[in-house]
Formats: structure tokens, C-alpha cells, sequence
């Protein structure tokens, strides 16, 4: 059978991997909807969440839309989108790709043609990837348990404790941007650009305290982050 | 009776089970329906080249990430992915504009519709995206566009230490520090940022219970 790394066959795959995706999204969604509901919660709230992180997805999800482009050239569409709409990221979806190609001595420069290849390189995304869902699996119940204990031991500790775990988040990708200035005035151009969102940031939370915005709370990050997208864009060219 | 969070998990580990069957399912049928199966040894050079890391964060991104997104969130997001740059950061920000506290109830609630929202829009913008791609491509291979794309995490998460550090700088200095120090030193770790993460977790950890058990903070 010819192989055609865009056939029908894949897109249906894709199709019934993405409603799987869709199904399990909706669910939680509404889940936790009618939980917050029922628990008292102002419904003004639960849909401000929705609509504040609905707007702010748009453009990292753009971002993975790049990496499935990317990755098609040589995969075709369907094992692209699929692995990018389920558990993956393409930070790894392209080493995995490269890294097997390159085992098997093809080049992925073009597109693959060889099924033989392409099952090789949709197992090891797909392998590759799946061990931390079997620790969500087997251990996150437990682990959840421990931080209630925790919480349920020493309020503030256990409040400090999750906070603590995402300023280290927030301190490792922090620490990142700084990676390339050895390179020269480029390699600042990532500073630049946090500078600017945390300045966007910042200009908002004055605006919503000072001047009565409240409105823009639910959109200030999406307003740092576009802002500061479009600054990047325009100092690149001025100093790259 | 049950409570919520126990009806969580349970729901929560059904999915995932049928997750992993559907991921393990894509492979499987493609292998099937075109009679071919890859050598064991193919698929182990290239598991070779990025199990060890990737098993590693994957293995260590629960143990980071769960807490912060609370029994549903994490069900979700370890199933639709893009954690790092997508769904931890959503969560974080919808906890913080309805003032809700991460491991409470309202966090719960609040951080797994975050995770689920993020889901829907992504799984759309990617649908959209796949159906326009012949005029979508060069629009986004644009070079005056790269930039942009190129500088996501920055502008990302300028905003978010913003709000984080201004709140908890006493705590966030000392990893904050290390980490600008390290990457300045060994630029290219910032590959693997992910392992990074649970490090810079650590000292957050470590010098939080400095500052609490001294009643600093």
C-alpha cells in the first residue's frame, strides 16, 4: 500500500483522538462548573475564568500551531496535530522526530515516505512522552493527600509551600531568558521583552488599583503578554 | 458518600486510562492498518536519544506541577499537554483574578476550568489552523512574525513574576538569583529548562521554610 503521510486513514485517527480530547475538556469543564455552582461560587466569576483564559490561549496556542507547521513538513498533518493536541510539546516532539530519523539514517528534510519509518517515530513520540501519565495514574491521588495533610496541618505553611513551588516555576524560566546574552545585543532581546510584559503588568495593576479598571483584571496578563509580543517584534529588526 | 475530590480522582484516573489507551492506540493502528510494524531496535536508538531525559521531567513534572493545578486540573492537563507554556500559567492566573487559593476547594474548582478552557481554545485554534494551513502557513512563517513566536515564555512570564515576586519577593530572590546566575554560566541549559523547574522549586521551598520558621514571611 502506497504510504501518504496525509491520508484519510491518519486524518481520522487524528480526528478521534482530538473528539477524545474534546470530550475529556468538556467534561472537567463542566464538572467543576457545576461544583463551583453548587459550593456557592459567584457565577460571574466561573465565567470571567473562562472567558479571561479562553482570550489568553489564543496566542501560545498559535505558538503550538507553529509547531505542528514545523513538524508536518516532514510527518504530514495528522501525527503532528495529534501529538501536539495530547500530552506533548514541541520542546519534544521534535527531538523525538529528529532523533529517530537520525537512527535510522533518514533525513528529515523531506517528507517521510517509508511507513516502516514513520511507526518508528510514533512510537517513540508516543513513548517517550506517557510516563508521567502513569504517575498521574498511580501516585496523584496520594500525593494530593499529602498536601491536604499538609494544608490541613499548618494552614500557612501549606499555602507558602504552593506558592513557593510556582516562584520556582517562575524563577527557572526567569533565569532562561538571560541563556543567550553572551551572544551580543540579540541575546538581550528576550530581557527586553520580560522587562516590557512586567512593565505592562505593572502599568495595569496601577491602572485597576488606582484608577478603578477592574475591568482589565481579568485581562492584564493578555495584555502584558500581546503588548510585549508586539515589542518584540518591533525591536527586533532594530537591534538583531 | 464520596466526597468531591475523591470523586476526582476517581473519574480523573478513569480518563487517564482511556487516555493512555487512545495514545498507545495511535501507533498501534497506524502500524496495523499499514502492515508496518518498525524493528524493536529502531524504536529503542530513538528512545535512547530522549527517554532518559524526557521520562525523567515527565516523571518530575508531576511531582512540580500537580500541586499547582490541583486533582482535576492535573488529570486534564497531564493528558492535553503543553503544561509549561500553557496550562500551568493559565491556571496560575485565573487563581489569582478570582482570588481563590491553590489547594482549596475554589482553586480546584477555578484552576480546572482554567486547564479545561486552555484545552478547548488550543484544541480549536489548532483544528482552525490545520483546515486554513495553506494560508495560514506563510503567514506564520513570516519573518516579520518570528519574533513574536520566538519570545512567547518571556512575555509570558514577565507578567506573571510581576505579580508572583512583587507579592513573595522575600521568598522568590534567593531562586530567582540562582537561576539567573546558572543560566549566565551554562547558557546551555536552557534546553532542558524542565528539569530546572522542581530545582528552583526546592530552593523556593527550602527558603520559604527558612523565612516561616524565622517569622519572616
Amino acid at each position: 500500500m502506497q504510504f501518504d503521510p496525509n491520508s484519510l486513514f491518519l486524518f481520522c485517527v487524528a480526528g478521534a483522538v482530538i473528539l477524545f480530547v474534546i470530550a475529556q475538556s468538556v467534561f472537567f469543564l463542566v464538572r467543576a462548573y457545576r461544583r463551583g455552582c453548587a459550593i456557592g461560587m459567584d457565577k460571574a466569576v466561573l465565567r470571567r475564568t473562562v472567558l479571561s483564559t479562553a482570550v489568553f490561549t489564543v496566542a501560545p496556542a498559535v505558538s503550538i500551531l507553529l509547531g505542528v507547521i514545523t513538524l508536518a513538513k516532514f510527518l504530514g498533518i495528522p501525527l503532528p496535530w495529534v501529538r501536539l493536541s495530547i500530552i506533548g510539546a514541541i520542546t519534544y516532539e521534535l527531538p523525538a522526530a529528529t532523533t529517530t530519523a537520525q537512527a535510522l539514517g533518514v533525513s528529515l528534510s523531506e517528507t517521510i515516505t517509508d511507513p516502516r519509518v514513520y511507526s518508528a517515530i510514533a512510537w517513540v513520540m508516543t513513548l517517550g512522552i506517557m510516563p508521567g501519565m502513569f504517575v498521574v495514574l498511580f501516585a496523584l491521588k496520594k500525593m494530593q493527600h499529602g498536601i491536604l495533610k499538609l494544608k490541613t496541618k499548618d494552614s500557612k505553611w501549606g499555602d507558602l509551600f504552593l506558592t513557593s513551588l510556582f516562584l520556582g516555576m517562575i524563577s527557572a524560566f526567569l533565569g532562561m531568558v538571560f541563556s543567550d546574552i553572551r551572544s551580543g545585543l540579540p541575546g538581550f532581546i528576550p530581557i527586553f521583552v520580560l522587562l516590557f510584559s512586567a512593565l505592562l503588568m505593572g502599568i495595569c495593576g496601577f491602572l485597576i488599583r488606582r484608577c478603578g479598571w477592574k475591568w482589565l483584571e481579568t485581562y492584564a496578563l493578555t495584555v502584558s503578554m500581546l503588548g510585549s509580543l508586539v515589542f518584540a517584534v518591533i525591536i527586533t529588526p532594530l537591534i538583531g | 458518600m464520596k466526597s468531591y475530590d475523591d470523586r476526582t480522582h476517581t473519574v480523573g484516573r478513569i480518563w487517564m486510562a482511556l487516555a493512555i489507551s487512545v495514545v498507545l492506540a495511535v501507533p498501534v493502528s497506524i502500524c496495523v492498518y499499514y502492515n508496518a510494524w518498525p524493528s524493536l531496535t529502531a524504536v529503542l536508538k530513538g528512545l535512547l536519544g530522549v527517554a532518559p531525559i524526557f521520562w525523567t521531567v515527565g516523571i518530575i513534572e508531576v511531582f512540580t506541577y500537580g500541586p499547582m493545578l490541583g486533582s482535576g486540573g492535573s488529570y486534564l492537563a497531564f493528558v492535553t499537554g503543553n503544561i509549561t507554556n500553557l496550562k500551568a500559567p493559565s491556571a496560575l492566573n485565573a487563581m489569582e483574578n478570582a482570588r481563590v487559593r491553590p489547594g482549596s476547594e475554589e482553586g480546584e474548582i477555578i484552576s480546572t476550568i482554567a486547564i479545561a478552557t486552555s484545552s478547548l481554545v488550543t484544541t480549536a485554534v489548532i483544528a482552525l489552523g490545520v483546515l486554513g494551513l495553506s494560508f495560514l502557513t506563510p503567514l506564520l512563517n513570516d519573518p516579520v512574525l518570528k519574533p513574536a513566536f520566538d519570545n512567547i515564555l518571556p512575555a509570558l512570564f514577565g507578567g506573571l513574576a510581576v505579580v508572583y515576586i512583587s507579592k513573595n519577593w522575600k521568598i522568590a530572590l534567593t531562586p530567582a538569583v540562582f537561576m539567573v546566575v546558572l543560566f549566565l554560566c551554562v547558557p546551555s541549559l536552557s534546553s532542558s529548562v524542565g528539569i530546572l523547574v522542581p530545582v528552583g522549586a526546592l530552593i523556593s521551598i527550602g527558603m520559604a521554610r527558612l523565612l516561616y520558621k524565622k517569622g519572616l514571611v
